[in-house]
């Protein structure tokens, strides 16, 4: 079982040719747009995406729409349409120079600068809330801040945070979520002009936990935000992130990993939007998923837009499936409307154990079970060790870890209920956790309104070790 | 004296095209402490040898044995056979994200050793081989042959090979794509191993060039998956004038049938 392989597509809607009735030479008649012309437009580009932060102005959610059609929507619903409280809430946070956190009112000038909600769920959050919890970075000194919480309950309630950086300022934020959640909320992120932002939101709330939000970072000249998504407890978690490269040089860094374990569904809408001259985006999203109903879903859209000349932009997804009965879905979208581009690249893979590196491992005298810890530890924490703060990695990667135990222990339980047989791997698998299935760089043409859409969706039927 | 004796190995791999014999029965002895040079043109099947021998799960042993000192290796997992005292230094090592040297070198002598090795000397340990073989210190925190060199992949594959300390080594071709500089280096660790442990060595390689620096004791010729030759070091220099020509153009009369 390989990595599977990405399915190209245009972006170009399929148009069923309806075949007139009577007997027209086909070609002879004027060509007709058969029901075109009563179907909505499909949504072209990702930036002309219907945006409120009114719930009542979005259409009742389906399920069938592009960004929850692979979300458990019967199970957000409460959040979606449902009454939410948003009154403030406990955290936990430590002042430190240079970083401050304050409950402030929705009519705060920061508040919408940075996004306006595209879903009704995250429209549902922006209406409840009544008051934003705004944390500020300043200072020429870097800073740190963590946000802390976990004595939420398990009622719905929305939440809207604002993270500003103020301009040449230099800190690090991280949101630490445990404990329950029945939560949707908005995070906006605001990086002024040559500011060094990194917000790390870590979601490790407990079993029954179900989080629904949307980060929006709207990034000055010259700034740079860089981003991680840690999501690894609780049983519904979508965490959307997007970021506006809106101004000269401004560079986005955006980063995830993630475990999902049996009956676990952690998603990921990512969202670039090029939209200035000279900028600079990564996206780089790893995930593992373990046991019976894990689920991962990972949409990573890229857009470069035509003001968006000399833009160096790659975006890539990896998921290792380390059982049977997992499901990821992994869909790069690259859409381009501009020829003068530094690069323009994304990858997606899914797939088993690499069983190189496993030999490799073993072939040094560590046993199986050990080789395997070692290279999904590796694997994950390639992006926990990018985020550049050795205690906060030092923390993930122990939760990493004792994620993989749990999984070890269920499947040697699974082993001793015998329901397998197989005490050695089976026979060299080339799955290659490494190997891009769908990279498309620099292929641009010179005409502008080229969009170039590539999805690849990975259903990974997984194996037994 | 530890003893690695392989008997009338046969071995073949799943291709898409079927089943492919790659050794036809292979005999060999190595005991410890000798060199033996493994020699032959591309395709002969020398690289299976070692993957066989290291228990790579893509080949398949279908007769033959491989013996340590009258132990079955066959039947050992990979790891134990590591634990039972073989190494393999490979060809192409493979990249592992996220699992820098110093941490995978600890777990692997932490796994042979069955205890975790005293911290001190450890260190102390990792730095002299380093600088051995001419590896900068930054080399410990760096994650395992990502980014490397080809050169530096080898040097690598040979600091665990005087780290890990085993009984027998197969070297895999480990002087290709190496420059002369990089191949003496590497070769004075093969070397070290060699006087220090009284290591005893399999050096699989397409070139005489390597046996300048590490002294063969013996020279086996593998033509088409089994041993067609074997002498002392002068078969190396023989080689290295007349080339393989003469071997593979007898197994090619051999494998022609009579009166075809």
């Amino acid at each position: 079982m390989s990595a599977t392989p990405a399915t190209t597509d245009t972006s170009t809607p399929i148009v069923e040719a309806a075949v007139p009735n009577g007997a027209v030479v086909p070609g002879s008649a004027a060509h007709t747009d058969g029901a075109w012309a009563d179907r909505p437009i499909p949504v072209q580009t990702r930036s002309g995406r219907f945006a409120s932060t009114d719930p009542a102005a979005f259409p009742a959610v389906t399920g069938r729409e592009v960004d929850w059609k692979l979300s458990p929507v019967q199970a957000l619903r409460p959040l979606i349409d449902g009454p939410l409280d948003g009154s403030p809430y406990a955290y936990l946070a430590r002042e430190t120079p240079g970083a401050s956190v304050d409950w402030v009112t929705p009519e705060h000038e920061l508040v919408g600068t940075a996004g306006t909600p595209e879903d009704k769920a995250s429209a549902n959050a922006w209406a409840s809330t009544e008051n934003v919890l705004l944390v500020t970075v300043s200072g020429d000194e870097p800073t740190s801040i963590t946000i802390g919480r976990s004595g939420l309950d398990t009622a719905p309630r929305a939440g809207h945070t604002v993270i500003h950086a103020k301009p040449n300022s230099t800190g690090l934020v991280i949101l630490q979520n445990s404990g329950d959640a029945q939560l949707v909320e908005n995070v906006e992120v605001v990086v002024d002009e040559g500011a060094h932002l990194t917000v790390v939101s870590v979601q490790e709330w407990n079993d029954s936990g179900v989080h629904l939000s949307s980060h929006f970072a709207k990034i000055g000249r010259d700034a740079q935000l860089k981003h991680f998504v840690v999501s690894l407890g609780g049983s519904i978690v979508r965490v959307n992130p997007s970021a506006h490269l809106a101004a000269q040089g401004a560079d986005a860094d955006l980063n995830g990993v993630y475990f999902a374990d049996a009956g676990q569904h952690l998603e990921q809408q990512v969202y670039v939007n090029h939209d200035a001259p000279n900028t600079k985006s990564r996206v780089n999203y790893k995930g593992a998923l373990q046991g019976d109903g894990a689920r991962t879903v990972w949409i990573g859209d890229v857009l470069i837009g035509r003001t968006a000349p000399g833009t160096d932009s790659y975006e890539q997804n990896r998921n290792l499936v380390l059982s049977e009965g997992t499901r990821a879905d992994s869909i790069p979208n690259l859409e381009i409307e501009t020829g003068d581009i530094m690069g323009a690249g994304h990858a997606s893979a899914t797939g088993r154990f690499d069983d190189e590196h496993l030999f490799y491992l073993e072939s040094r005298g560590i046993p199986e079970e050990e080789a395997r810890r070692i290279v999904v530890l590796g694997f994950l924490s390639e992006i926990v060790q990018h985020i550049g703060e050795p205690a906060l990695q030092e923390r993930l990667i122990a939760a990493l870890e004792a994620e993989l135990a749990d999984g070890a222990d269920a499947r040697s339980a699974a082993n001793a209920a015998g329901s397998s047989t197989a005490a050695r791997r089976s026979p060299y698998v080339d799955s290659q956790p490494g190997a891009a299935v769908a990279t498309g760089t620099d292929h641009v043409s010179s005409e502008p309104d080229v969009a170039a859409g590539v999805t690849g969706e990975g259903t990974a039927p997984g194996g037994t070790h | 004296m530890a003893t690695l004796e392989i008997r009338d190995l046969q071995v073949s791999i799943d291709t898409e095209q079927g089943n492919k014999p790659i050794l036809k029965g292979v005999d060999l002895t190595i005991k410890q402490g000798e060199i033996h040079a493994v020699m032959g043109p591309n395709g002969s099947g020398k690289s299976t040898l070692a993957y066989t021998i290291a228990g790579h799960p893509r080949y398949k042993v279908d007769g033959g044995s491989i013996t340590l000192d009258g132990v079955e290796v066959l039947d050992m997992t990979v790891d134990e056979r590591a634990k039972a005292g073989l190494f393999l230094a490979m060809q192409y090592p493979v990249e592992i994200p996220g699992v820098t040297v110093a941490n995978f070198l600890r777990t692997a002598k932490t796994a042979l050793d069955g205890e975790a090795p005293a911290l001190r000397t450890w260190v102390k340990d990792l730095r002299q081989h380093m600088s051995d073989l001419k590896m900068d210190s930054s080399f410990a925190e760096r994650n395992v042959n990502e980014g490397f060199s080809g050169g530096e992949k080898k040097r690598h594959e040979i600091m665990q090979l005087e780290l890990l300390k085993p009984k027998f080594a197969i070297l895999d071709e480990t002087d290709s794509g190496l420059d002369v500089d990089a191949l003496k280096i590497v070769s004075e660790g093969v070397n070290r191993a060699h006087q220090s442990t009284d290591l005893g060595i399999l050096m699989i390689t397409h070139y005489t060039r390597i046996l300048r620096y590490i002294k063969p004791d013996f020279v086996h010729v593998f033509v088409d998956g089994h041993v067609a030759d074997e002498g002392g070091p002068e078969l190396a220099d023989q080689l290295e004038n007349e080339g393989y020509d003469r071997y593979v153009a007898a197994s090619a009369e051999a494998a022609t049938p009579a009166g075809a």
